[in-house]
C-alpha cells in the first residue's frame, strides 16, 4: 500500500451534468469484475441437480419445441437447412442475449447490500451479469459443434466473424442492461416488464423464421433490431445460409452503438443516487 | 496539506423522506406525463432525486454544516444517537453516497468497514468468500493471496475453509468475515459499529485489531455506541446531534457530554419510562420502566455512599425463556464503567415468562463516592445474543452522609470508596 501515489480525493456534490467514463478507475477494479462474474457463474448452478447442464438444456429444449411447432406444424421455411440446426444456431446468440438482459436488469437490485455498504464503480455489476452468460454460451456452442455432423451441416469460413457478431450481442445486451438495471433501481415495475419485452423481441428477431421471409427495403429496416443482424450472421457463419446484407449489419451496428452510449450516459447520470433509493 | 488525512468542509446531505415510495409512485405519473408531453415527461426520469431545493417540504438534512480535519495517524471516535448522521458521514467519506453540499478531501487509500461480511455469499466456500469479500473491500488478488493464511488463522476456520459458508456456525461466519476486513491495509480505516455483533470474545478480538491498526499509525474513524471502546481507542471524538457537529474535543469530554445528553435526570422511588429510549439488541426482551431506591427515608431514598441500592427492571418479553445474563451497570460521567452487577457472575440464570416481568437487583453496599452516575442495563442469553442494551438510561445521584462522621472529603476524591483504616505502626 504505497500511500504516496494516491493523490488527494475530492468528494463534492454530484452535479447533474454529463459524466465521463472513468476508464482508469474501471481498470483498477477489473479484478472485482472478474470476481463478481465468477460468483454469478458459480452461484447460478450451485445446489441445482443438473448444474451447468442447464446451459445446454435451455437452448436445446427451445430447439425441440420450436422444431415441433414452427418447423413441423407451421412448416416455416428454414433456407434449406434442417430446421433444428437452423433454429439452434439462432438460439445460441439469442439465449445469451435474453439471459443477459434479464439478469443485468435485476443485477443492481440483487446486489443492493453491496451498493449501500461498499464503494466501487457501479458499472461493474451489470457488466458482470452480462459477462457471466458467456460461459453458458460457450457450453451451448460446443453442443452445436457436436450436433452439426449429425445433421450433415458444417461451418463455413464465416466462423471467423463469430467473435465480432458475439461482441455485438454482448454490447447490445449491456446497453439494454444499463438502461434497465438503472431504471429498475427507481421503478421496480421494470422487472415485470422485461420478460414481455424479451418475448416480444424474440418474435421480432429471425430466430424461428428466416429474415428472407421479408422483402427488401423491409429487411434493412429490420436491422433496427440489432439482434436481427447478429442472429442472421450466426446462421450464415455456422450453417451457411445466405449472408446478411452489409446494409443490415451497418444499421444494426449504429443501433447497438446508440443503445450502448445512451445506456452508459443514463447510468452515469443516475448512479450517484443508487445507494440512497435502492 | 500533507499532514491532513481528511478535511471536511461545510458538508451536508439531504434526504427525501420516504424516498423509495415517493419515487415508485411517480412511475405511473412519469409514463402518463411522458405520453402527454413526451419531452417534459421523460425529463422526469433524469431528474436528480436528491437535488436540493425541490419539494423542500419532504426533504430533511441528515448532515449539515459539518467541518473538521483529521490529521494523518489520528484515531477519532464519532458518537451520537441513532439518526444523528454518523452513518451518513461514513457513507459520504467512503464514497457510497454523495453529499448535497460542501466538500471533503481525503488523502490516502480508504478502507471502509460498514458491515461485517460484505459480499459474502452463502453458497460459496470460505475460500471463495475471502477473495470475493476482499475484492469488494478493495484488495487485489495478490494482496489477498499473500495474506490468505493469516486470514484463515485469525478466523480459526482452517478445517472448514473449503466448505460453503452456509454450513458455518454464526460464530465461524463472523470470525471469517471480520478476518478479511481486519487484513485490509488502508491508510484510512473507517469502521461503523461492526463490533456490535458477535459474542464478547469476538468483540474483544475486533477491538484489539482496530487498536493494532491505530498503533501502526494509520488514520481511523470509529463509530460506536460502546463508550468504553471509544474511550479506549480514540483520544479525540466528534459528537453529532441531528446532523450537526456539536462537540469536537478530547474523548473524555465528548463522552461526558453525550452521556449527560442521553440520561434523564431522575428521582428515586418513581417509575421511569424508558420504553422510547435508543437501544441495541433484538428487542425480544425489552425494559419498559425502571425504578430504584436507596432504601433510606432520611435522604429521601436517594442511594447513599456505602449504602444499599435496589433497582427494579420492569421488562416485557415476547416469549418465555431462560436468560443467563442480566445486569445493571453504573457508569461515571466520563463513561468509565464502575459497576456491572451481572447475574452471570453469580452463576445463575432466571426464567422470564412471556409478557411483563419485574426483576429486582439488590446491591448491598454501593462503594461509590457521592456524585452523579449513570444507570443502564444489559440483557442477553449465555451465547451472547443481546436482547436489550442501554448504557445510559438514568442519571442518578449518590449522596454522602457526612453527618455520620466520615470527615471531610478530599478535593480530588476517587471514583469509588472503600473500607479502610490508617494507623501509625509502632517501631
Amino acid at each position: 500500500m504505497q500511500s504516496q501515489d494516491v493523490s488527494p480525493l475530492l468528494i463534492v456534490p454530484a452535479s447533474a451534468g454529463r459524466r465521463y467514463l472513468d476508464l482508469r478507475e474501471l481498470l483498477r477494479y477489473r479484478e472485482l469484475l472478474y470476481f463478481l462474474t465468477w460468483r454469478d457463474i458459480k452461484v447460478r448452478y450451485a445446489q441445482s441437480l443438473l448444474g451447468a447442464a442447464w446451459a445446454v438444456l435451455q437452448p436445446l429444449l427451445a430447439m425441440v419445441i420450436f422444431s415441433v411447432f414452427f418447423g413441423k406444424l407451421a412448416s416455416i421455411p428454414s433456407d434449406g437447412v434442417p430446421y433444428p440446426i437452423f433454429t439452434y444456431a439462432a438460439l445460441l446468440p439469442w439465449t445469451f442475449f435474453s439471459n443477459a438482459v434479464v439478469q443485468s436488469t435485476n443485477s443492481l437490485v440483487g446486489n443492493a447490500n453491496l451498493i449501500t455498504k461498499a464503494y466501487f464503480p457501479r458499472l461493474i455489476i451489470p457488466c458482470a451479469a452480462v459477462l457471466s452468460g458467456l460461459v453458458d454460451f460457450a457450453i451451448a456452442f460446443v453442443v452445436l459443434l457436436l450436433m452439426m455432423p449429425f445433421f450433415g451441416v458444417f461451418p463455413t469460413g464465416g466462423v471467423l466473424w463469430l467473435p465480432v457478431l458475439l461482441s455485438f450481442a454482448v454490447l447490445t445486451s449491456l446497453g439494454m442492461g444499463l438502461w434497465l438495471s438503472a431504471l429498475n433501481v427507481q421503478f421496480r415495475d421494470i422487472r415485470h416488464i422485461v420478460p414481455f419485452l424479451v418475448q416480444a423481441w424474440l418474435f421480432a428477431t429471425p430466430v424461428v423464421y428466416p429474415s428472407s421471409l421479408l422483402a427488401e427495403p423491409w429487411r434493412t429496416v429490420y436491422g433496427l433490431n440489432p439482434m436481427a443482424g447478429v442472429v442472421e450472421g450466426f446462421r450464415w457463419a455456422l450453417v451457411g445460409t445466405q449472408s446478411p446484407s452489409v446494409a443490415l449489419i451497418a444499421v444494426s451496428g449504429v443501433v447497438t452503438a446508440v443503445i450502448l452510449v445512451s445506456g452508459l450516459s443514463y447510468f452515469r447520470r443516475v448512479e450517484h443516487r443508487f445507494s440512497d433509493i435502492i | 496539506m500533507s499532514d491532513i488525512a481528511i478535511r471536511v468542509e461545510n458538508l451536508g446531505k439531504q434526504y427525501r423522506i420516504g424516498a423509495r415510495r415517493a419515487l415508485r409512485r411517480t412511475f405511473a405519473e412519469s409514463i402518463a406525463a411522458a405520453a402527454a408531453a413526451p419531452f417534459r415527461g421523460l425529463r422526469r426520469l433524469f431528474r436528480d432525486a436528491d437535488a436540493p431545493g425541490r419539494e423542500s417540504d419532504s426533504m430533511v438534512w441528515a448532515l449539515r454544516h459539518l467541518s473538521f480535519d483529521v490529521a494523518r495517524g489520528d484515531v477519532v471516535g464519532i458518537v451520537g444517537h441513532n439518526g444523528a448522521g454518523k452513518s451518513t458521514l461514513l457513507k459520504i467519506l467512503s464514497r457510497i453516497t454523495s453529499p448535497t453540499a460542501g466538500s471533503a478531501v481525503i488523502c490516502g487509500r480508504v478502507g471502509s468497514l460498514l458491515e461485517v461480511g460484505i459480499g459474502f455469499h452463502s453458497e460459496l466456500t470460505g475460500r471463495d468468500n475471502v477473495f470475493l469479500s476482499g475484492a469488494i473491500l478493495g484488495m487485489t488478488r495478490r494482496e489477498i493471496g499473500r495474506r490468505f493464511d493469516e486470514i484463515v488463522d485469525f478466523a480459526e476456520v482452517d478445517k472448514f475453509i473449503d466448505t460453503p459458508v452456509k454450513f458455518y456456525s454464526s460464530g465461524m461466519y463472523l470470525r471469517l468475515a471480520f478476518a478479511v476486513a481486519a487484513h485490509l491495509e488502508p491508510d484510512i480505516l473507517i469502521v461503523d459499529e461492526v463490533l456490535a455483533v458477535g459474542d464478547v470474545n469476538f468483540q474483544r478480538k475486533c477491538l484489539g485489531k482496530v487498536d493494532d491498526v491505530a498503533k501502526e499509525g494509520r488514520t481511523v474513524l470509529f463509530v460506536s455506541h460502546n463508550m468504553q471502546a471509544v474511550q479506549r481507542l480514540c483520544p479525540r471524538s466528534l459528537l453529532l446531534e441531528r446532523g450537526q457537529l456539536i462537540a469536537d474535543s478530547n474523548t473524555a469530554d465528548v463522552v461526558a457530554r453525550y452521556l449527560a445528553q442521553v440520561a434523564h435526570e431522575t428521582s428515586p422511588r418513581s417509575l421511569i419510562d424508558v420504553s422510547a429510549m435508543h437501544r441495541r439488541g433484538t428487542g425480544e426482551i425489552k425494559v419498559a420502566q425502571i425504578w430504584y431506591s436507596g432504601l433510606d427515608s432520611s435522604v429521601s431514598f436517594r442511594p447513599r455512599s456505602r449504602g444499599p441500592l435496589e433497582v427494579r427492571l420492569d421488562l416485557v418479553s415476547a416469549i418465555s425463556r431462560t436468560i443467563g445474563s442480566i445486569a445493571i451497570t453504573i457508569y461515571d460521567k466520563n463513561g468509565t464503567k464502575l459497576v456491572n452487577a451481572d447475574l452471570m457472575s453469580l452463576g445463575k440464570s432466571v426464567r422470564i415468562s412471556a409478557g411483563r416481568n419485574v426483576v429486582r437487583f439488590t446491591i448491598h453496599d454501593l462503594f461509590l463516592n457521592p456524585g452523579r452516575y449513570i444507570l443502564g442495563w444489559w440483557i442477553s442469553d449465555v451465547q451472547g445474543t443481546v436482547f436489550d442494551f442501554v448504557e445510559a438510561a438514568a442519571d442518578i445521584e449518590v449522596v454522602g452522609l457526612d453527618s455520620a462522621g466520615f470527615g471531610i472529603r478530599p478535593s480530588s476524591d476517587g471514583a469509588v470508596c472503600c473500607d479502610f483504616a490508617v494507623e501509625v505502626l509502632p517501631e
